[in-house]
């Protein structure tokens, strides 16, 4: 057995090659003779894993308003220290303080907070309906909804983003009927996709919402393909892209960079922090001390890391980087620091990776009670009117979901056609799909 | 003896050759602490510390290319891509690289590796979680390709698979990790427990790569399937009660082509599935095969069934998928050819 020496943060182990010869031990280099210690395997962990007391008190968090605000047409040299800092505007009491804090009026942020909490609602009931049996599937974006409600808020209609799983959020604040979602989640008669998209693979191209891939990344470069389309045609409209921590690593995330910088392409590039790729911690993807917003620096790109669960710091930064791409002055990087408060999936139990407690420790607090205590403290907003919002967007979810439920679930109901899987393979169904679709009795 | 999953005979697999010969190391995406999203390498790090079995960045490119490393230097890295659906990226390293590094370096350098990942539909995990891209591999040249049924071929296959000098592909129907499945989605699942194919040895043992093995004797006509499809032949055979001979492949890649011929020529007719899209898929290649070998002592058009060309669907997954019903017609209309 090999010995195994286990350090927080640090695991390493010395493995003996028994097959070949191992270069160690006192050895000529170059002029000298040295004496050449056997070298081990970093494996980065995480701080804390189930039976841990997760504590937090070591992280680095910059106060609400203390971070500068750059003119858009900033260089990104001349801010590589906002790649390293995390912009936030709202105090845990609800000040909201400091230059990246007054962008949003009263009844906005109102909106803001209602979209938000719409998003939630509708996340619990089809994760409940998923555990009901009534669909395959189900990702929630728990404790991540200040990201896309905020980002959508800031974006123009005809913008495109191009998301992951993780950004219902997009297409709620873009106004996408709930109920054309609950279809697609349920693969019913309804459902816009025809049953052909796992749940929560939504597509809009009206409402901004490049349709969703199960393959990792792949987006992110697209995102920069379709800028670099609307540069082309002397357009205005622009592009964001979306990436997980985790999913940093694929080289589409590389390739996007790259492109992005090379042609200036007017796209705002999101990666959302969330700590967790599954079972993986973000130090896996990370690499050192360097954040993921400063992957940005080596391409040349303004990068921006901002605290995710402030509503209002997210939409302060999205429109600085959305005004930045639609005046012509190229990308920008945005890191959105949160946490996943709930599980990867329907599919995942993450007790077995992580302390249970370390979502409550998180400390940059709830996106919906923050927004809340914002609102309240300035005086647009109060304790019995928000308890009476909740309650009626809950209602409102709840009969929409009766409604869906009407044109069936995954397994009641009548469904989309067969017929329907071999239509769209291509424009025109060429012959030996033709001959196939007869063949299977459809 | 004990009676093993398929995920715990394929756990088991790697925890034997890991034990046997210390050059051998998994890795892969939630592979390391948490053991994999289908626990196949569950407890691996905790027997052999992590620089043996560690959580790799999701970059897929990243875990083939740093495993030709590693074998390359000499060791016999065994990796996980989390879906067979997610080895896009990884491709070309798989294909360009590891495939012909052997050829071009004159046996200089080799690249005796593993790649594991779970494959094939009946999950309802839609497009990116279900697809069957054997033929992808078989088609490169220099690669092995294997595809085992049951808990007992897959930890003998495994561990050949782990000790080969060159690389191999080794993929593992999800829809069987945890039983035998024919198709049948609407009925009970059988456990591996109640099977006599999930009774696997605790101990060393390995299965050749390249063998076929005939999972029923018949005379009437020769099926040709590997993974979930042995099942489906299996029930169909039940169904329609023609005396078939049902081939499990095992190895697609060197294909075991003596055994099919054999079986082909004494009954004259063979029918092939898999679950994979049909036009080139590996069904192809069978037919092909079994034309040029076996053709004077047909009595019967080769026929074959198969997913149907299109990606996989989520809520028609059962329309998509080569059940027992149409596998049952084929042997019907071959019966009659
Ligand atoms: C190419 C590819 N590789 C692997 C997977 C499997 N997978 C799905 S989600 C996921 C984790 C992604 O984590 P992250 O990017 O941090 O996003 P999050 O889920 O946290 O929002 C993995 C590994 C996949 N879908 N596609
Ligand atoms: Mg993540």
């Amino acid at each position: 057995m090999p010995e195994n020496i286990k350090d927080k943060g640090v695991s390493c182990v010395h493995l003996t090659a028994a097959r070949f010869k191992v270069y160690t031990g006192r050895r000529v280099v170059g002029e000298e003779e040295i004496d050449l210690k056997p070298l081990a395997l970093f494996v980065p962990e995480p701080e804390f894993r189930p039976g841990d007391m997760p504590d937090f008190s070591g992280l680095e968090l910059p106060k609400a308003g203390e971070t500068r605000r750059p003119p858009t047409d900033a260089k990104a040299e001349d801010i590589r220290d906002l790649a390293y800092t995390i912009i936030r505007v709202m105090r845990r009491d609800g000040e909201a303080l400091g230059p990246w804090g007054d962008l949003l009026d009263h009844d906005e942020a109102l909106r803001g907070l209602k979209n938000m909490m719409t998003v939630r609602a509708y996340d619990a009931r089809m994760q409940m309906a998923q555990r009901q049996g009534k669909t395959s599937f189900y990702i929630q974006c728990l404790g991540e909804e200040a990201i896309a409600c905020a980002f959508q808020h800031a974006l123009e209609k005809g913008d495109m983003n191009f998301p992951t799983y993780r950004q219902q959020g997009l297409l709620i604040s873009a106004g996408y009927p709930i109920l054309d979602m609950m279809n697609q989640v349920y693969s019913n008669a309804k459902d816009p996709l025809r049953g052909r998209q796992l749940p929560i693979m939504y597509s809009s191209k009206e409402h901004g919402f490049f349709s969703i891939s199960g393959n990792l990344a792949t987006q992110f470069v697209q995102a920069v393909g379709w800028a670099m389309a609307s540069a082309i045609k002397g357009d205005t409209r622009i592009a964001a892209g979306w990436i997980g921590d985790g999913s940093t690593a694929e080289s589409d995330f590389h390739s996007a960079l790259v492109f992005a910088s090379t042609y200036r392409a007017p796209v705002v590039l999101n990666i959302v922090n969330n700590q967790w790729a599954i079972s993986t911690f973000q130090g896996i993807a990370r690499g050192g001390a360097a954040t993921f917003a400063a992957r940005g620096h080596g391409f040349g790109i303004p990068a921006l890391r901002v605290d995710g669960n402030d509503y209002l710091a997210v939409y302060a930064v999205s429109k600085w980087a959305i005004e930045r791409a639609r005046k012509g002055l190229g990308p920008t990087l945005i890191e959105h620091v949160t946490y996943r408060a709930g599980a990867h999936s329907t599919s995942d139990d993450p007790s077995a990776y992580r302390p249970k407690s370390e979502s409550e420790e998180w400390p940059l607090g709830d996106p919906i009670e923050r927004l809340k205590t914002y609102l309240i403290k300035v005086g647009a907003w109060s304790e019995e009117r928000h308890v009476q919002t909740k309650a009626e967007i809950e209602a409102e979810i709840m009969a929409l979901q009766k409604q869906a439920e009407k044109s069936g679930t995954l397994h009641t109901g009548d469904g989309p056609s067969p017929k329907e899987m071999f239509e769209d393979v291509f424009k025109d169904t060429p012959l030996h799909l033709r001959r196939q679709r007869q063949a299977s009795g459809v | 003896m004990s009676r093993m999953t398929m995920i715990e005979a394929i756990r088991n697999a790697q925890h034997v050759a890991m034990s046997r010969d210390e050059d051998v190391v998994v890795y892969g995406e939630d592979v390391g602490y948490f053991g994999g999203v289908f626990r196949c390498t569950q407890g691996l790090q905790e027997a052999f510390g992590p620089s043996r079995c560690f959580d790799s960045p999701i970059n897929e490119s990243g875990i083939i290319g740093t495993a030709i490393g590693m074998a390359a230097y000499g060791l016999r890295p065994c990796v996980e891509i989390q879906f067979a659906d997610y080895m896009y990226p990884g491709y070309d390293q798989l294909t360009q690289e590891a495939a012909r590094i052997r050829y071009r370096s004159n046996g200089d350098f080799t690249t005796p590796m593993t790649v594991r990942m779970p494959t094939g539909g009946g999950i309802y995990g839609g497009q990116t979680h279900s697809q069957s891209p054997e033929a992808l591999f078989a088609h490169v040249c220099g690669l092995k390709t294997v595809l085992p049924s049951n808990p007992y071929d897959a930890k003998g296959l495994l561990i050949a698979a782990i000790e080969d000098d060159d690389p191999v592909i080794f993929l593992e129907p999800k829809r069987l990790y945890n039983g035998p499945f024919d198709g049948h989605h609407d009925r009970p699942v059988t456990p591996w427990s109640k099977d006599d194919l999930g009774e696997v040895p605790e101990d060393y043992y390995t299965i050749p790569l390249g063998k076929a093995a005939i999972r029923r004797p018949g005379t009437d006509v020769t099926i040709l399937a590997y993974g979930t499809m042995v099942y489906v032949a299996l029930a169909a055979v039940k169904e329609t009660g023609i005396d078939a001979e049902i081939i499990d492949l095992r190895t697609i890649l060197p294909l075991d082509i003596e055994t099919i011929e054999a079986s082909v020529r004494r009954t004259g007719r063979c029918l092939i599935l898999h679950e994979a899209t049909r036009t080139c898929g590996f069904g192809a290649e069978l037919m092909a095969q079994v034309q040029e070998q076996c053709f004077y002592h047909l009595e019967a058009p080769i026929s074959r069934v198969t997913g149907w060309d299109t990606p996989y669907p989520h809520a028609q997954e059962w329309h998509y998928f080569p059940g027992p019903k149409r596998v049952s017609a084929a042997l019907c209309e071959i019966m009659e050819g």
